[in-house]
């Protein structure tokens, strides 16, 4: 991977490229490539902060329009004689004092306040007057209702998420390792074969062969069975090919090193050419993990069953069940991107020069 | 011992024991076929996945496509020849999918076709120029680019979700229009706006993607043919033009051609930020054919079949034109 810093490359297009001229400060174009970069940072960033901040906003403040920029929520007060908690507001005064009144109910454009430290006093203000007492307020029991509402389901799909995501990425690993190895290390009848029609796979898109798929999936008794949707994504061709790729660059004299020493050939595999493959494994890695979580068609025709939905179907559920409940909508959401927020910001070198390297996702 | 060492000690630990487990079975069979016959002992595990989930698929669905009923399990469905071919384009008038008896096969496609070169053109061209100014000496570069890198990790569930909040009667892209005076907009209940917003809503989230393949492009051209252009007084377009671009011909080729096969497949996106609609407006191809075969009662997975094999079709003819055409450009 080349190092970025080493790339100085000046490319051009007209207005927005030209090389920084000497250390003289920025030229035009560097303001304009600042701009858009800058421009690009709002667009791409913005919404998915959007998204986790509203997910600390009450119901109530949701529901407001225009949004409110931080989460807020109503200042209440206990007034007596009354049993709930009455809302407070600030209330301009007919000679233009303000004072704090809590309101009982509203009617039109008027509202019923009363005093908190005079509760029995009513007092009749129209609504123009009164604005909502509002403190920072981050709503932290939208996760815990989260959890309480769907009834520990959640932990269901997390889980759910988890093992297919583990464990077809270690299954994967394994046998796209075996094949490499195979196709790298030895010479027999059939191994162009077997690499073309490996290869051959990466022409034929899942959506395309999403019937049958099912059927076999079926004829397997795994429908509703996370097994279901492990087994069909294991046998990634690019996984093979990048690992193959990487093997050829290990020498053969290991190998015959180990046979002299009268190592089996599973042992050669697992104990020498396996740890020095770790790089290519770990991008293979990364994009297993990366696909297997965030997989949905598959699932979805896959997964009937809601005890087996995985966090990315049960969130997309959500949005027809909770429609009215973005509170909990949007926490949910936020709990998904999470942890790949989390690996990415670890991952991201990988990632980034992974993709360069061979172009798959 | 370090913590450090420790930890990769127990990993290996771990990792040791299911090959404690293999490895006399391995040995055995070695012993039993040979060392000649060990390869294939290490092949087949991934060649039946990929024989059963790959290939045999692609010959079940022709059968599929090509026989009848909602039975599920190919010896239970009766052949019907080309009947499923026929239903799809069975039209009075190919240009209105009104006339047609499945018009929803007819609207996905349309949608498909202006979908596709739209988001794709749209796409490159915006990850294009994001690449070029990531390839330019600034600061900050490794930020920059996460930034736009990252919706590539986030699921399309998450995207769509996200989205919706934004553009809803009552979201934020509205309340920064009626903070201008700008008119709001239900963005997604209408056609053309929801068409819009799909195509700018799966722009979003896969440029980074495709910058990052734009930019390690970039990045392999050689600084010196600059430095010469500059020499000659290139103007920066001129240098853009006819350096910059035939240069990363070969790179642009591999995103163009990655970029139409992901789009013509789009639908996690879409069927959850706007479900196909309004109406049909944002309804693709993909998504024709899970409402059909999954979707729908009675499941009619023959017609499924039939227009996921179209589509597959589709997807090869243009790939091999694309290849063709490199080819050919890269001969003279």
């Amino acid at each position: 991977m080349t190092d970025l810093s080493m790339a100085k490359s000046g490319t051009s297009i007209r207005g927005f490229i030209s090389r920084r001229r000497g250390r003289k400060g920025l030229h035009w174009t560097d303001w304009l490539t600042y701009a858009y970069l800058v421009f690009g940072l709002l667009v791409m960033f913005v919404p998915v902060l959007w998204v986790v901040v509203s997910s600390f906003k009450t119901p109530a403040n949701l529901a407001e329009f225009p949004p409110t920029l931080v989460p807020f929520s109503s200042e209440t007060i206990m007034v007596e004689g009354y049993d709930e908690p009455l809302p407070l507001f600030d209330v301009v005064t007919e000679d233009g004092d303000t004072v704090q009144l809590a309101q009982l109910r509203r009617v039109g454009i008027q509202a019923q306040m009363v005093d908190p430290a005079n509760p029995d006093e009513r007092i009749v203000v129209p609504i123009e007057n009164a604005t909502p007492v509002r403190k920072f307020y981050l709503a932290f029991e939208n996760y815990s209702n989260l959890l309480s509402d769907t009834g520990g389901n959640i932990w269901r799909y997390v889980y759910n998420s988890l093992f297919i995501t583990v464990v077809a990425t270690l299954i994967t690993l394994v046998m796209n390792a075996m094949a490499a190895f195979a196709l790298s290390k030895y010479r027999f009848r059939g191994s162009n074969v077997a690499l073309v029609s490996i290869l051959a796979t990466l022409m034929i898109p899942a959506t395309v062969v999403l019937v049958p798929t099912y059927m076999i999936v079926a004829q397997l008794g795994l429908v509703a069975n996370l097994w279901g949707v492990i087994l069909p994504t294991v046998a990634t061709p690019t996984g093979v090919f990048l690992l193959r790729q990487y093997m050829l660059t290990i020498p053969d004299e290991l190998i015959e090193a180990a046979r002299m020493d009268h190592a089996s050939e599973w042992r050669i595999f697992w104990r020498i050419i396996l740890p020095l493959s770790s790089p290519a494994l770990a991008v293979v890695a990364i994009f297993s993990i990366l696909s297997r979580w965030n997989d949905f068609l598959l699932p979805l025709v896959v997964l009937t069953e809601r005890q087996s939905y995985t966090l990315q179907l049960a969130l997309a559920s959500f949005q027809t069940e909770y429609g009215i409940r973005y509170e909990l909508l949007l926490a949910m959401t936020t709990l998904t991107a999470l942890p790949l927020a989390c690996a990415f910001i670890f991952l991201q070198r990988y990632i980034t020069s992974g993709i360069a390297s061979t172009g798959i996702k | 011992m370090s913590a450090k060492s420790q930890v990769a000690h127990a990993a290996g630990q771990v990792a040791m024991f299911p090959a404690r487990a293999v490895e006399p079975l391995m040995s055995g069979l070695q012993r039993v076929l040979g060392i000649k016959r060990m390869p294939w002992v290490f092949l087949i595990p991934n060649l039946t996945a990929v024989v059963l989930f790959a290939l045999l698929p692609v010959f079940i669905n022709v059968f599929y496509s090509v026989s009848g009923s909602d039975r599920l399990f190919p010896w239970d469905r009766p052949f019907i020849g080309g009947a499923n071919y026929q239903t799809l384009f069975d039209c009075t008038n190919y240009l209105d999918p009104a006339t047609c008896s499945r018009d929803l096969f007819w609207r996905a496609l349309g949608n498909t076709m202006v979908f596709v070169p739209v988001q794709v053109t749209v796409m490159i061209t915006i990850a294009l120029l994001t690449a070029v100014c990531l390839n330019r000496e600034i600061r900050g570069r490794g930020f920059f680019r996460g930034i736009f890198f990252f919706p590539v990790m986030l699921s399309p569930v998450v995207v769509a979700l996200t989205w919706q909040w934004i553009l809803q009667r009552n979201g934020a892209l509205n309340g920064l229009l009626s903070a201008t005076g700008l008119p709001t907009l239900n963005w997604l209940v209408f056609p053309n706006t929801a068409f819009f917003w799909s195509v700018f809503v799966t722009v979003w989230a896969h440029m980074g993607f495709y910058t990052i393949i734009l930019l390690a492009g970039l990045q392999s051209i050689p600084r010196d043919v600059y430095e010469a252009a500059r020499m000659d007084s290139a103007t920066p377009w001129r240098s853009f033009t006819r350096i910059t671009l035939p240069l990363l011909k070969p790179v642009l080729l591999v995103v163009f051609i990655l970029a139409v096969i992901r789009s013509v497949q789009t639908f996690d996106e879409l069927y959850v930020l706007t479900g196909g609609g309004p109406g049909s407006a944002t309804m693709l191809m993909v998504q024709y054919i899970y409402e059909v075969g999954f979707a729908a009662q009675p499941r009619n997975f023959g017609l499924a079949a039939a227009a996921s094999l179209l589509l597959g079709l589709a997807l090869l003819v243009f790939t091999a034109i694309q290849m063709r055409i490199s080819r050919g450009g890269n001969n003279d």
